[in-house]
């Protein structure tokens, strides 16, 4: 059996190349591309801990599973944001939408 | 016991590459492509793991259905790939900088001061797993029945707020 501390190890470096990703993309779809992989590796860790912990206890696949739910109204509404950005200014780079940027 | 071993170490190089992939690819389509494979190995990690149901449920929600609509409006909107910048030249260098803090912080802690917590747990015992999705549904529709209904009201509440951000104004 695989040690517990690798899949986190694992889960721990896939986070850092998301937050790495939203931190630097300019194209304000790819900083969502970004996102996902944060909550994946974030899906991981509660699947991995459920699996090491009590099996019976069925917790920490039921919150996987509301964490799916999450992402896709999370990419929902960001998509329909892109869209409705690039619409008014005819932009998807995230610098160049600082209409609210004192 | 050493299959599992060999499955993960493979399985961790492509789901690692493929993240980097996503994040090194100029192009936005092929970094949504590599995301998709690094999706798919990642619902490998969750059948390895012992949990069919959040396995098909990721490629399915996510590598098929997430996915598609973000390919949908990267090519809507013919924006694949972007010009250089350099408004903020010190952004990637300082980024770079606090990912790898956080990097080498989690696994310092997980490798140094958490090694009890990694021993502690040989759960030997194979699980069934219809049992497991039996129990599963059972679950998370008595224990869990608040946060699932709370579920469906988010998806309500994004499904009307797409449509309203994406409407014609009347100008």
């Amino acid at each position: 059996m695989v040690p517990l501390s690798w899949y986190l190890i694992l889960s721990a470096g896939l986070f850092s190349i998301g937050l790495f990703g939203v931190l630097t993309r300019r194209n304000a779809v790819a900083i969502l591309l970004g996102v996902e992989l944060m909550l994946n590796s974030v899906n991981v860790n509660l699947a991995a801990f459920w699996r090491y912990g009590d099996v019976t206890q069925m917790a920490g696949q039921v919150f996987a599973i509301i964490v799916f739910a999450v992402a896709a109204a999370e990419v929902a509404v960001g998509l329909a944001l892109v869209i409705s950005v690039y619409r008014k200014r005819n932009t998807v780079i995230a610098d160049d939408i600082d209409l609210m940027k004192w | 016991m050493t299959v599992d071993l060999i499955l993960f170490l493979i399985l961790a190089l492509v789901s690692v590459s493929t993240a980097l992939g996503m994040l090194l690819s100029r192009n936005t389509v092929y970094s949504a492509l590599f995301l998709v494979l690094n999706f798919v190995t990642v619902a490998v990690f969750y059948l390895l793991l012992g949990a069919p149901f959040i396995a098909m449920a990721q490629v399915t929600v996510y590598a098929g259905a997430i996915m598609v609509l973000f390919l949908f409006v990267i090519m809507l909107l013919g924006t694949e790939v972007l010009p250089a910048s350099n408004i903020l030249p010190w952004q990637k260098p300082l980024a770079g900088g606090l990912a790898a803090v956080l990097a080498v912080e989690a696994i310092y802690l997980l490798l140094v001061r958490a090694r009890s917590v990694a021993q502690v747990t040989s759960p030997d015992v194979a699980i069934n797993s219809m049992d497991n999705l039996r129990e599963m549904g059972k679950v998370l529709f008595s224990t869990y029945l608040l946060p699932f209904e709370v579920t469906s009201i988010l998806l309500l509440v994004a499904m009307v707020g797409a449509i309203v951000l994406t409407k014609k104004e009347k100008a």
